[in-house]
């Protein structure tokens, strides 16, 4: 039988985007520092800009650097394009800005990164764009929340912090029967565990500072375009199906095609709003993206491992990880997560918050801070730090509980992360 | 623009500028189950430097009403028929892969009413594997992941896209995800079955171009000089490490290879 031979994905996160520099033969990816590139005449000057012909301009726009992270980012997780931002907060922003304007809605998930939560809930309504929450286990909770005016359903393929798995394919098909894109959030699965337009996403974002960069050296994030959404048959959206007069009247849809979302995100949003990544930090997150394969597939069996053994454990009251029976995405996680549910887990400490706040300041290995996917193992007490803004009720249906603690879970020797749990535990009980 | 050919609505882009049918025109032909944004990265040039341009999408390709037609002989007449839709006496022609045969044919067929031919991807007989053309015709993904691997060379399927930011491979099939049930199997089978060739390449008597991709694994180089060496006068350009699909792979090659044949507007 024929084979396509395609390359795959442990190839591409090695390879995607890149060729020896033509230069000097550089194997590894060069960082060109510059923040504009010389015209070879007047007339290439005026068609770069007037993008009748394509090429790098200025680097708040485009970077020769950048554009192999976004091209190998986009490869890995099988979109047409993406466009690296400042932070994975900017790539969401970025989303929102290039789809809808002043009197739109988004349908949320209320269980997502506390920062993403403030602007939907409290940044956005300043600009005239609403957000409604919803369970992200209850499709039909976003088909209620639905308006006229609704540009954009929204969710985190793993919830922060609790775990919750998305249904994916059910909250797009959603999505799709009114017309609207679905946006996940990929950072703590990464294109290893699992590619979310497979399952009918039309949009990703992602934290890179996150799993794909894995050192905790940069802060960086990356938008991508599956290039599914059918922009022209849903008629929602102006950006993409009219005139625009930032560009003499380009219609993007009409001569982008399946790469009109992403290339307005770029020549409109990032030449204006400018939240662009530096091609130093396009370096750093490629150093990290070539071992993703390798650090996702450590990064898990290490956490199974630490599942198991605090699960075990009597001071700890309660595990949740998607892998174990008892979580109630248990088996959503096994169909769609088969080669992983990630590395970040929550528990809670018996004693309440005293005994985490023991538990926490015990720990030697692990470091305290706000931050998950890095090589080095994490943990966190959400309530009174990345949700510390939401009110009960808020940290009620996000799910975030008192005595909550998260732990991103790293690539030391997991003999070595389990002597200072359980050192760490014992001290939290005396 | 939407034109009406045989009572049919059919779109053309034109390269972001209203179309003025008293420039010198060129019109772009897609190649299979492909529309006109594969030529995105030549089109807005041409536009933009004093030419009409109509980049068409065949019947039942992207914005064009079906049915599609079979024939490469019956695309060739409606092609004619769209030149006079949008009041073109002549026009250069640009045709790719199953495109090229299309604009190969209208030359013979209308010498007349082309002034310039440039072929990409082209050579006679364009016969398609048997199990891609088979897979096709059942609707089955396998056609579209063959199509797209064998179409875009190998270099470009390791990236480095002069667009920033784009994964060719990820567009490529997006655009054969988006044609309809049939419309592959269509466009193969009428490349396949296409027996005209040679006697149109002998026929030709307008200036022609061949854009030939030095790693095309569809219409390897051996194959599309065979079929320039017939026509008379044609001029030969050879991509260097591009595959089939040159315009996306290598767009700036492309283009100036066009724009160096293409007579300049005055």
């Amino acid at each position: 039988m024929a084979d396509p031979k395609n390359l795959n994905f442990d190839t591409l996160t090695l390879h995607a985007g890149q060729k020896p520099d033509a230069a000097y033969g550089a194997r590894a990816v060069p960082i060109y520092q510059s923040t504009s590139f010389v015209f070879q005449d007047t007339d290439h000057a005026a068609a770069l800009f007037n993008l009748e012909r394509a090429g790098h301009i200025y680097s708040r726009i485009s970077n020769p650097t950048v554009a192999v992270l976004e091209e190998r980012i986009a490869a890995l997780e099988g979109g047409v394009g993406a466009v690296a931002t400042a932070s994975g907060q900017a790539a969401l922003h970025l989303g929102i800005a290039t789809l809808m304007g002043q009197g739109s809605h988004i349908v949320s998930s209320a269980s997502i990164y506390g920062g993403s939560h403030n602007m939907f809930a409290h940044t956005l309504p300043r600009f005239g764009i609403e957000a409604t929450f919803v369970d992200p286990r209850d499709p039909d909770a976003y088909a209620a929340a639905i308006r006229p005016n609704t540009r954009l359903l929204y969710g985190e393929t793993l919830g922060n912090p609790g775990l919750e798995v998305m249904n994916v394919r059910a909250v797009s098909d959603v999505a799709h029967a009114h017309g609207i894109p679905l946006m996940i959030d990929n950072t703590f699965a990464t294109p290893y565990l699992f590619r979310p337009f497979e399952h009918g996403a039309d949009i990703v974002t992602h934290s890179a500072t996150k799993f794909l960069g894995g050192h905790g050296v940069a802060v960086a994030g990356i938008l991508v375009d599956s290039g599914q959404f059918d922009w022209e048959g849903s008629g929602k959206f102006p950006t993409m199906t009219e005139p625009y007069d930032g560009y003499h009247g380009l219609d993007f849809a009409e001569e982008f095609g399946p790469g009109a979302f992403i290339m307005r995100a770029r020549m409109e949003g990032l030449r204006d709003f400018g939240a662009s990544m530096s091609p130093q930090t396009a370096f750093y997150i490629l150093q990290g993206v070539e071992t993703l394969s390798v650090r996702m597939e450590r990064h898990v069996t290490n956490t199974r491992e630490i599942v198991k053994f605090l699960s075990g454990n009597e001071a700890v009251a309660w595990v949740t990880y998607p892998e174990l029976p008892n979580h109630a995405d248990h088996n959503l996680a096994m169909s769609l997560l088969p080669e992983g549910a990630g590395a970040i887990f929550s528990f809670g400490i018996r004693g309440g918050r005293g005994a985490g706040a023991k538990f926490i300041e015990s720990l030697e290995i692990y470091s305290h801070l706000a931050n998950v996917g890095d090589a080095k193992s994490l943990i966190i007490h959400p309530a009174s730090t990345t949700h510390q803004q939401m009110d009960a009720a808020s940290l009620e249906a996000a799910g975030v509980s008192e005595d909550m603690v998260r732990m991103s879970v790293g690539l030391e020797d997991v003999r070595d992360l389990m002597d200072d749990l359980g050192n760490a535990l014992r001290r939290s009980q005396r | 623009m939407e034109l009406s050919v045989d009572g049919r609505k059919v779109f053309a882009a034109t390269g972001g500028k209203p179309f003025d049918p008293s420039l010198p025109a060129i019109v772009f032909v897609h190649g299979a189950a492909a529309d006109h944004t594969v030529w995105k990265l030549q089109t807005r040039y041409f536009a933009w430097h004093g030419q009409g341009v109509l980049a068409v999408d065949m019947p039942a390709h992207g914005r064009s009403e079906g049915p599609p037609i079979p024939t490469i002989e019956g695309l060739a007449d409606w092609l004619i028929a769209l030149l006079d839709a949008a009041g073109l006496r002549q026009a250069a022609l640009v045709g790719h892969s199953v495109g090229s045969l299309v604009t190969l044919e209208a030359a013979a067929r209308h010498p007349g009413r082309v002034s310039a031919l440039a072929l990409l991807g082209c050579a006679v007989p364009m016969r398609v594997n048997d199990e891609l053309l088979s897979s096709a015709r059942a609707n089955e993904h396998l056609a579209n992941q063959l199509t797209n691997a064998w179409g875009y060379g190998r270099a470009a399927q390791r990236g480095k896209n002069t667009v920033p930011g784009m994964w060719m491979m990820a567009g490529g099939m997006r655009l054969l995800e988006d044609a309809g049930d049939g419309i592959l199997y269509n466009d193969m089978n009428a490349c396949h079955v296409y027996e005209g060739g040679d006697a149109a390449a002998r026929n030709l008597t307008c200036p022609t171009l061949s854009i030939m991709g030095e790693r095309d694994m569809m219409t390897p180089v051996r194959q599309a000089r065979k079929l320039a060496q017939q026509i008379s006068g044609a001029r030969q350009v050879v991509i260097e490490g591009a595959g089939h699909i040159m315009m996306d792979e290598t767009p700036d090659a492309t283009l100036e290879a066009l724009r160096d044949f293409l007579p300049a507007p005055s």
